[in-house]
């Protein structure tokens, strides 16, 4: 009896040293990497990156134009891809919670919101690049915006649910018509949780390259015309970084410093949102 | 704010002097502006909703029509020719294809018995203080965009690999029979075997969240029943615990097989870009994504674009069949706790 017990004991304390481990090697890589990066980015980073152009090889330079590319097609992605999908997930929390097609539309989201984003570039290179014969910063927002609109229509749904029926039957009882209850009600009780989608959607876009890579293509050069090619710091980290020049494999590391820190930024407010009006 | 004014009560819009004038037409004439105001936000949130559907529809429709010159002249010889020659412009998917499929099952074996770890941890072992920190840390190991595993990859993991793992796996395996023909060959850093093991990593995180959250859903009086007849923790988990959110975790499973599948740039950086099925791990090889991602811009030829549009369809088939099973596990054990 005893030694059965002692052998159940041991296994259990294996089983959960080795999930201990596993937390322990979990975190470790958190930080290898951004140790990694904070390493090999900062020697590299200085005000010249932030105020100059991407070099051609052996030559000095910064990250201005990607930058700015970036920030242009990010903000450009949301700005098309939020409106749309927080009227998608209106409808489908609002409208018509248990009707066919919100139970559709929720499992295609929900397909969308994992699948492959390189896919989601061929597709706008077929709608978009094709027909209009050239690469284009618009085609590179629209890719990003397709990637934006499952995310905001996933948050909106889950936070709207959440709002509680009562507030919604007193708006009515007042003789608020259902557009004015949702948009000046709902909304507003479910803000903080819309507001957090947003940013998780603005955080997941921000390093995706797949889609960038044959819609926006890259520029070398400073444009902000959105019917041009387009430079972004992840298809030039891409670039860079596969380049056999040192100069332009440093700057690489400054670029992926630069968004993994913005990114996490992101989700750490994004967060901390959701955290602060959970609690209230 | 006008708005907003305008849509409380239609009597207090047309006392505010919103509207003017207080009497029957004027009302009417509110109240119809208002069902107006209605019916069009009603329409433009379901058609937004339709767009979702349209979306996948587009994708669908746009990959079949771009691949279909490649798949008129190599029919399905496509799916099983290994043969990837741009100046002669002979296309077949079998390497890039047995590529996403062997780096996407090192990934699963490896980040999945890890993953139900530390979400065993997570839920039964950490205290309740640690317990959201620690679960947002292994969550920003996600938000980490993937070219910054794939630059870490090519220039920390991969010569650290070819320094360490892979001699050491080329010596201890080199004469023991089948397992000698899966590392054979020399430590390129790069390889099947490299890219594997970061997909592990960028999928451990959606493993341990979703498994996490299954587990939690777990009722306690079942926990505290089996502890009461004296389990082990470990016994709860594995009696207990596991067999109630089966279905759950195959789910959570799924879906992080669905991201190794589909992802790309961290796999571009490490596997080599070779069009060739190889035995050997340590072998350079391709995935459908990173084939599309460095051959596209500079494929010349209807032919060949639509080769790599073919691979695109082929790898959005195969990622939307594992997601839908993923989606259905996870829909099934929502209705059971839900």
């Amino acid at each position: 009896m005893n030694h059965l017990y002692a052998r159940r004991r041991r296994r259990n304390g294996i089983m959960m040293g080795l999930s201990l481990g596993a937390t322990l090697l979990g975190l470790g890589w958190l930080v290898v990497i951004l140790a990694v990066l904070l390493w090999e980015g900062f020697s590299g980073l200085s005000l010249a990156v932030f105020t100059e152009m991407t070099p051609p090889p052996g030559a000095s330079g910064g990250l201005l134009n990607p930058i700015v590319g970036s920030l242009i097609l990010t903000i450009l992605a949301v700005v098309i891809g939020t409106p749309i999908g927080m009227l998608a997930g209106t409808y489908m929390a609002e409208y018509g919670r248990h009707d066919r097609l919100t139970s559709v539309v929720r499992f295609i989201n929900d397909i969308l919101l994992s699948a492959p984003s390189i896919v989601v570039g061929l597709f706008i290179y077929e709608v978009m690049v094709a027909p209009m014969g050239h690469f284009s910063g618009l085609a590179g927002a629209v890719a990003l915006a397709v990637i934006v609109i499952p995310v905001v229509v996933r948050t909106t749904e889950d936070m709207l649910i959440l709002v509680p029926n009562q507030l919604r039957e007193a708006a009515a009882a007042l003789g608020t018509p259902r557009a004015f209850v949702i948009t000046t009600v709902c909304y507003r009780a479910a803000k903080a949780g819309m507001i957090t989608g947003v940013l998780l959607a603005t955080a997941r876009i921000s390093g995706e390259t797949a889609p960038l890579l044959f819609t926006a293509l890259n520029n070398q050069f400073w444009s902000t015309n959105l019917n041009a090619p387009m430079a972004s710091l992840p298809t030039v980290i891409f670039q860079f970084a596969l380049s056999p020049y040192k100069d332009w494999q440093m700057l690489a590391w400054t670029g992926a410093l630069i968004i993994t820190f913005t990114v996490l930024a992101l989700s750490i407010v994004a967060r901390a949102l959701t955290a602060s009006s959970k609690q209230s | 704010m006008q708005v907003h004014q305008e849509g409380s009560v239609v009597d207090v819009a047309l006392q505010s002097g919103v509207v003017e004038g207080y009497d029957v037409a004027a009302r009417a004439k509110a109240l119809s502006r208002l069902r107006g105001i209605d019916i069009v936000f009603r329409v433009l949130t379901r058609a937004s909703a339709l767009g979702v559907l349209i979306i996948l529809g587009g994708v669908i429709i746009s990959l079949i029509d771009g691949s279909l010159p490649a798949l008129r002249t190599f029919g399905l010889n496509f799916l099983i020719e290994e043969r990837w020659n741009p100046v002669t412009e002979k296309f077949g998917a079998i390497a890039p294809i047995y590529g996403t499929l062997v780096t996407s099952f090192i990934a699963m074996v490896i980040a999945v018995p890890i993953g139900l770890l530390i979400a065993v941890f997570l839920t039964e072992l950490c205290p309740m203080f640690l317990r959201r920190p620690i679960g947002i840390a292994i969550e920003l190991l996600a938000g980490i965009p993937s070219i910054i595993y794939g630059i870490w990859g090519l220039f920390v993991f991969a010569p650290f690999l070819q320094e360490t793992l892979q001699p050491f796996l080329i010596a201890t395996f080199g004469n023991v029979p089948v397992l000698s023909a899966l590392f054979a060959g020399p430590p390129y850093g790069i390889g099947m075997l490299t890219a594997g093991l970061i997909l592990a990593i960028m999928v451990l995180p959606f493993v341990t969240s979703i498994s996490r959250d299954v587990f939690d859903a777990v009722p306690p009086v079942l926990k505290e029943a089996a502890y009461g007849i004296g389990c082990t923790t470990w016994e709860v988990v594995r009696y207990v615990v596991l067999p109630y959110t089966r279905v759950g975790v195959i789910g959570g499973v799924m879906l992080g097989l669905g991201r190794a599948l589909g992802e790309t740039m961290a796999v571009t950086f490490v596997i080599g870009n070779a069009h060739k099925v190889s035995s050997s791990l340590l072998a350079p090889g391709t995935t459908i994504s990173a084939t599309i991602a460095n051959e596209f811009t500079e494929a010349v030829g209807d032919l060949y674009t639509s080769s790599l549009i073919a691979l695109g369809l082929i790898l959005f088939v195969i990622t939307f069949i594992v997601l839908a099973i993923a989606r259905y596990m996870l829909l099934r054990i929502e209705r059971r706790i839900g």
